[in-house]
């Protein structure tokens, strides 16, 4: 499946605006990143048709939902796409398996992908089936309702927020079955989100809106990478890494490799080879002209410096770095990068303070 | 109890059943379109389909007798159809009735449509479902309430009604004497021991009625 998602849309209303012009791409998931009235949510209603905007042109592929140049405008309920929102909206009157089949009864039978004990299993609810839905947690909830939308057999996914109204330890359960959904369909997905760290472990394409416009928009480790948006993501700001667990050490590290060189981070359970999503602070990177011997940091690779930008406070600045073609972005203050000279194009050694393993 | 009272009780129960289930079909699609509506005709629609909670029976009767009248459009209508006259009959008693309940089972039906918010119909179209296919089998059930609750006030209500009875049916045994005109011809004529039965019998009947309303459907005493 290699198409593209087309999406423009206009809406200007009294206080709000809204003017995107986005193509994406037709897999993976793609996260709608913005503060809230950034947009990203109108732009979502206006995917599933929920909205209608004026000068709006939708397409996944050949398939045109709406294009108000041909006055084309198809509506949600003609459009082979799921929607997940921020609270998980199941049918009260329903059950558990009578809101899923809710979904499944209404999808052509040539487009149904997958029967409901696979999607039970996939999204561990099978032993919730026959209960009512008011007596599931925040995160059962949200589980069903994704369930839900993928018997309706979507060829879009789109999630508003699905883990917004959830606490951490519930957004920590429910993680690995958004990397499942991610890893085992190839149903594209547009995930909203105004988390860093959720953007960070899911998203393979990133865009960035605020106020209504496109600030970035392109694969997630190159936005993440650039240092000339330096207000989108502020304290936040980092990389991430896609490293390879390559051994696990006698003293309770595993060291992982990335082309560019390798990390340490304390001992992991999964195998060898199993491929791990890091993500690492720019406020975690420290710079040093020579190879730091006598130091109790452990992770240094070898980078170049590419380019510096301002960032959220003055006093500091963004160095971007490249680590054999992998970005890399250090925070430091301007007096070191004076003392220091840095400059584009000197070598030097990066080192990392701590690394946030994502999976 | 004499066999004239039995008529009663019975002609009372078919009109109210009669009127029920009209109201239902009458006044679901209203309440749907007042809940729903952005319409800058809501307020006034609200108002009219409201006006029997306010108008003395008597008006609402008076103006619909001169309408279902030999003179009057609707009367003119049924005339040419063959149908004759509606005033005096069953079926102008039913057709009274249900416009004289119809705010009595469209508020509740209205206020459970609204309490449903958007999002159960919007997650419905999502997953294809049809603004027909979605208005059965999400909106109906989940206002079940509602339906529940206006059945019974219409019910109860039809049950209730005096004025427009006298207005539009007259008191025609079997055929328009229903209960609440009986009990006032049984007083008329000094009959208190057959009044005190059918009135008693109605004071019973309407305190089960909101008593069941109240027992089974607690969140909706505010409609009331």
């Amino acid at each position: 499946m290699s198409f593209e998602i087309r999406a423009k849309f206009r809406v200007d209303r009294n206080n709000f605006k809204l003017d995107v012009d986005l193509t994406l791409p037709g897999r993976g998931i793609t996260a709608l990143f913005g503060h809230s009235g950034s947009g990203k949510t109108t732009c979502l209603r206006a995917m599933a048709g929920l909205e209608r905007t004026r000068d709006g042109y939708f397409a996944l592929g050949n398939e045109v939902w709406q294009d108000e140049a041909q006055n084309r405008f198809i509506p949600p309920h003609q459009r082979a796409l799921g929607v997940v929102f921020q609270e998980a909206s199941l049918f009260p009157h329903l059950s558990v398996r009578g809101n899923m089949s809710f979904g499944e009864k209404r999808a052509p039978l040539i487009e149904r992908r997958f029967a409901l004990p696979q999607v039970a299993e996939l999204l561990g609810i099978n032993h919730l089936l026959e209960r009512p839905t008011t007596e599931l947690s925040g995160g059962e909830r949200q589980r069903v309702a994704i369930a839900r939308a993928l018997l309706n057999a979507p060829q879009l996914l789109l999630m508003d927020e699905p883990l917004a109204a959830l606490d951490i330890k519930r957004k920590l359960e429910i993680l690995p079955y958004l990397e499942r959904l991610h890893s085992e369909l190839s149903i594209p997905i547009i995930y909203v989100s105004h988390a860093p760290d959720e953007v960070a472990r899911l998203a393979d394409h990133l865009v960035l809106l605020d106020q209504g416009s496109v600030v970035a928009s392109g694969p997630l480790k190159e936005v993440l990478g650039r240092i000339d948006l330096p207000a989108a993501f502020g304290d936040d700001a980092g990389v991430v890494i896609e490293a390879r667990i390559a051994a696990h050490e006698v003293d309770d590290l595993t060291r992982l490799e990335f082309p560019g060189g390798h990390i340490f981070v304390s001992r992991r359970h999964e195998p060898l080879g199993t491929p791990l999503r890091c993500r690492i602070h720019a406020r975690d990177v420290s710079l040093a002209l020579v190879p730091q011997v006598q130091s109790s940091i452990l992770n240094s690779v070898a980078a170049t410096v590419v380019d510096l930008g301002p960032t959220d406070t003055p006093g500091h600045v963004l160095v971007k770095l490249d680590v054999a073609g992998n970005p890399l972005l250090a925070r430091i203050t301007k007096r070191s990068a004076e003392n220091l000279q840095i400059r584009p194009g000197l070598a030097l050694h990066a080192q990392i303070k701590a690394v946030a393993l994502l999976a | 109890m004499e066999s004239s009272d039995l008529g009663a009780v019975w002609l009372t129960l078919k009109l109210a059943t009669i009127v029920t289930v009209l109201l239902l079909i009458i006044g679901t699609p209203i309440a749907w379109w007042l809940a729903r509506t952005r319409s800058a005709f809501k307020g006034m629609v609200g108002a009219i389909v409201a006006l029997p909670l306010v108008l003395p029976p008597t008006v609402l009767g008076f103006y619909l007798l001169i309408t279902m009248g030999p003179n009057g459009p609707v009367g003119q209508l049924t005339q040419s159809l063959g149908l004759g006259l509606l005033p005096f009959t069953f079926p102008g008693l039913v057709i009274a009735s249900v416009f004289y309940s119809l705010p009595f089972a469209v508020q509740p039906i209205q206020n459970a449509f609204e309490a449903i918010g958007e999002r159960p119909l919007e997650v419905a179209a999502t997953l294809r479902a049809s603004p027909w296919d979605t208005f059965w089998s999400v909106a109906v059930p989940l206002a079940k309430p509602g339906f529940v609750s206006g059945a019974i006030l219409g019910f109860a209500h039809t049950v209730g009604e005096f004025g427009i009875v006298l207005m539009i049916g007259g008191n025609i045994p079997d055929k328009t004497r229903v209960v609440s005109v009986q009990i006032y011809d049984h007083v008329e004529a000094l009959e208190y021991t057959q009044a005190h039965w059918l009135a008693g019998g109605m004071v019973l009947f309407s305190f089960l009625v909101l008593l069941g309303l109240y027992t089974f459907n607690p969140a909706r005493r505010k409609t009331l």
